[in-house]
């Protein structure tokens, strides 16, 4: 392997893994703090207890969220010099403004959330979990404006051969960042509640308290069947502006070699990679790649041939095609895997009209396995989101194997991607560990009529 | 416009030394947490002493990292580039650190703890040790070429200069760390904590006073101090007399006066440079060729001037919420008659930290 190559598997290995916590803290710190409200509004004993269990698995994820989160922000630096040195007054940007706006509020409320139950007035100590809910809907929000930077840059002027910052405005109001940013946040809504929905699943089925968790699998269900419908219908239309700025990538997406009009959506296929450009394809749904790509019942999308001859006379000559095999197989993942999330879903919603959401061992036991979804949806995004990218670390800006630092070693390179394998392996382990073992606990019992108003006790480590 | 590149300058001054100030007792009582406690309920009382604080303290370290991305990316690309190993170890020990507050509690086994006990002590001695050496490499000098790239192996980051300061600051913390935890604690937890602080206080001192002179003899400006290396001379001389001294308060002022100017001394020797060339004093990094544009630069001063004193707003009401000293008893296994007390208290089972709320 090239350097480039180690140090493209690197970022990737090190964001998937903190894209796990990421949806997860984003969407229960969001549900948690519903719960927290409820118990605030209605004063019912079963939300204290439901915000405190949630609260426990919240806070297991948060821990390793902040600390891979340190990680991803020395990644540029360390291996990506030469990019960050070019884009830095640009990229970096919303990354300061992330610190200082976003991880300060949610890890300092985070801190007076746990420990503070018993020390603030209860509605101060409702407060501290919407800000840590706010701190990290706030810093999504500024990765997502960085991001979006790389797939489609705005608001700078080019100076010298570099590209200046120009106009702050327009990198926040970058469409792709707009829908892109909408879509993390309904996906790590959809994680958060598929996560809710799975652990009460497990305890009814396993003897948990079948009123307080019925109430926490419906919330989760209420939650997840509009979240999860949102995110198709944002990610429909970020496929369309995707396809305006990036159309490579969406060409891949669909292996389409040549241009088409109206094109055809094809289910599956085999072949279609680099060396094949007519694959077999199995099932194709007439103009529904005219849809997803253009809004339009007869949409133009241009193939990845005429898109390569194009871009060797703009940026001069060299291979502009994304790998074929995970754009197709990341999209598909992605839709098909979604459609399943909408039909566990709304099974549960008629589940709950029947009144038998507590009783169906099935449906129970599909919960709990749905949960793994989401986040084979997230990982699958993201291969389509960044991959479709390459060859590309700024779209027309910079190539990725002139982004990587120009002096690292390959033996340093294999050194820390061994290092951050093993760690994160360890990681990820306790973590799992850890939530199964407070999945699987049971509820702090309730409390007695006539300590509705007594302090509740912090939470210690 | 360009007076902007020496205020970030300065901003990013103060994003490391409030690093340092706040983070630097976190990792003091990291490392002294087994020591001061003695026994488990002692041990989660000297952890519970920060575990509110040190989420919100790291962040410092986060968006100095940050500020200097926006601000000097150069400077950002050449430092984390050359520092790209050291920074893994740095990476590891933050990790392990911080997932061991979290963790160690959330089994109840001996062995469990154990490991994370050390686990915690190790990141805690190796995080400021790490940081040290980066930051005295700035100023003594790497191999940076012509193109402003490092060109060294890893040996070269551990000149005896970088880790002398490696060391002064795991002192300077640790000594940070035990006045801390003499003002948070009661009972026994606070006599040891001041025997400790006793007993590292003239080491601190030692390698203090060292480090001031080393410093300033490797930025080689003319022979006598600045007032920021005597401060931290004078800083580091009254902290041991008033650990010796018993006054809890002000040993605490002046450890956090030491620290802060000790970080503070390497930038003020640094600038206007960022990162010395030992290749050829040519090519060293300086704030002029190593800045963002003027317009980055305007942006990002709105955006800290409008955010940094609401960040200290926040964080100071964080730390008058917790001013209360833990107690060991809080973490006391609960006598076993007391079973029939009307109102446990807040007293949480030692053994599972989200504890229910009391029945």
């Amino acid at each position: 392997m090239t350097n480039v190559d180690l140090a493209r598997v690197e970022f990737a290995f090190v964001t998937i893994n903190h894209f796990f916590f990421v949806p997860i803290t984003i969407g229960l710190a969001f549900l948690t703090a519903l719960l927290q409200t409820a118990w605030v509004r209605t004063k019912r004993d079963e939300y204290l207890r439901l915000t405190r269990f949630f609260g426990t698995l919240l806070v297991i994820n948060v821990a390793i969220g902040v600390v891979t989160g340190i990680v991803q922000e020395f990644q540029f630096g360390m291996n990506w010099g030469a990019y960050s040195r070019l884009v830095g007054n640009i990229f970096g940007a919303p990354l300061a403004m992330e610190g200082l706006a976003a991880f300060f509020l949610e890890s300092t409320f985070l801190g007076l959330w746990l420990f503070g139950w018993d020390k603030l007035p209860r509605r101060v100590h409702l407060a501290t979990i919407w800000a840590v809910s706010l701190g990290s809907v706030l810093s999504a929000a500024f990765i997502m404006a960085a991001n979006s930077w790389m797939q489609h840059p705005v608001g700078y002027i080019m100076v010298n051969g570099k590209p200046q910052l120009n106009d702050i405005w327009a990198v926040f109001t970058n469409p792709v960042f707009v829908w892109g940013y909408a879509k993390v946040l309904l996906a790590s809504l959809v994680t958060g509640a598929a996560v809710m929905l799975a652990v009460s699943a497990w305890q009814l089925r396993h003897g948990g308290e079948r009123d307080v968790f019925t109430r926490s699998a419906r919330i989760g269900l209420i939650v997840l069947v509009p979240a999860i419908l949102f995110t198709m219908l944002v990610g429909d239309e970020l496929g369309v502006i995707e396809a305006r700025y990036q159309p490579m990538k969406i060409a891949a997406a669909e292996a389409q070699w040549t241009t088409c009009q109206p094109c055809s959506f094809s289910l599956f296929q085999i072949g279609g990679g680099k060396n094949d450009q007519t694959p077999t394809q199995i099932i194709e749904i007439p103009h529904l790649l005219s849809l997803l790509a253009t809004n339009s019942w007869n949409g133009k999308v241009v193939g990845m041939t005429p898109l390569q001859q194009q871009y060797s006379k703009q940026y001069g000559p060299g291979n502009y095609v994304p790998n074929v095999f995970i754009q197709y197989w990341g999209m598909r993942v992605m839709a098909y895997l979604a459609v399943l999330v909408v039909l566990i879903g709304v099974w549960g919603l008629w589940l709950i009209r029947r009144k038998k959401l507590a009783t169906s061992r099935v449906f129970l036991w599909v919960a709990i396995w749905g949960a793994v979804l989401p986040f084979l949806m997230n990982t699958a995004g993201w291969f389509l989101t960044e991959s479709g990218r390459q060859p590309w670390i700024v779209q027309g800006i910079m190539l990725t194997k002139n982004g990587i630092s120009p002096t690292l070693s390959t033996a340093w390179l294999w050194i820390s991607l061994i290092a951050f394998v093993l760690l994160y392996g360890t990681l990820a382990t306790v973590d799992l560990i850890l939530m199964l073992r407070y999945s699987r606990k049971e509820l702090p019992p309730p409390r007695a009529d006539a300590d509705a108003d007594a302090p509740v006790p912090a939470v210690l480590y | 416009m360009s007076s902007l590149i020496p205020f970030w300058y300065i901003i990013i001054t103060v994003l490391w030394t409030g690093f340092f100030i706040l983070e630097g007792f976190d990792f003091g009582v990291g490392m002294l947490h087994s020591a001061v406690g003695g026994d488990e309920a002692g041990r989660r009382a000297a952890i519970n002493t920060i575990g509110p604080l040190w989420d919100g303290n790291e962040v410092w370290l986060i968006v100095a990292g940050a500020g200097m991305f926006a601000a000097f990316p150069g400077w950002y690309a050449t430092m984390f580039s050359a520092y790209n190993l050291a920074l893994v170890l740095l990476l590891a020990s933050l990790i392990v650190r911080g997932v061991a507050f979290e963790y160690r509690g959330k089994r109840d086994a001996a062995r469990w703890r154990r490991t994370w006990d050390v686990l915690l002590i190790a990141g805690s001695v190796l995080a400021p040790l790490l940081i040290g050496v980066a930051l005295a490499g700035l100023l003594h000098g790497l191999p940076i070429n012509s193109a402003q790239n490092f060109t060294g192996s890893f040996w070269v980051l551990l000149q005896p200069y970088a880790l002398w300061t490696g060391i002064t600051l795991v002192l300077v913390c640790a000594l940070h760390g035990a006045t801390f935890l003499c003002l948070k604690t009661t009972g026994d937890m606070r006599e040891r904590s001041w025997r400790l602080a006793r007993r590292v206080a003239p080491f601190t001192c030692a390698f203090v006073i060292g480090f001031v002179i080393w410093t300033h003899v490797t930025a080689g400006r003319g022979f006598f101090l600045n007032l920021i290396e005597l401060l931290a001379i004078l800083a580091v001389l009254a902290a041991v007399w008033l650990v010796w001294d018993h006054h809890e308060g002000f040993a605490f002022a002046a450890t956090a006066v030491t620290i802060a100017s000790c970080i503070i001394s390497i930038f003020a020797d640094l600038y206007p440079n960022v990162m010395v060339s030992s290749t050829n004093p040519a090519y060293n990094l300086t704030v002029d060729n190593t800045a963002s544009g003027g317009y980055s630069l305007k942006v990002m001063t709105v955006v800290v001037i409008i955010f940094l004193p609401v960040v200290l707003a926040y964080q100071t009401w964080t730390y008058y919420v917790f001013r209360r000293r833990v107690s060991k008893q809080e973490f006391q296994p609960p006598a076993p008659s007391s079973e029939a007390a009307p109102k446990p208290g807040p007293a949480p089972q030692p053994t599972s930290p989200p504890a229910a709320p009391g029945s």
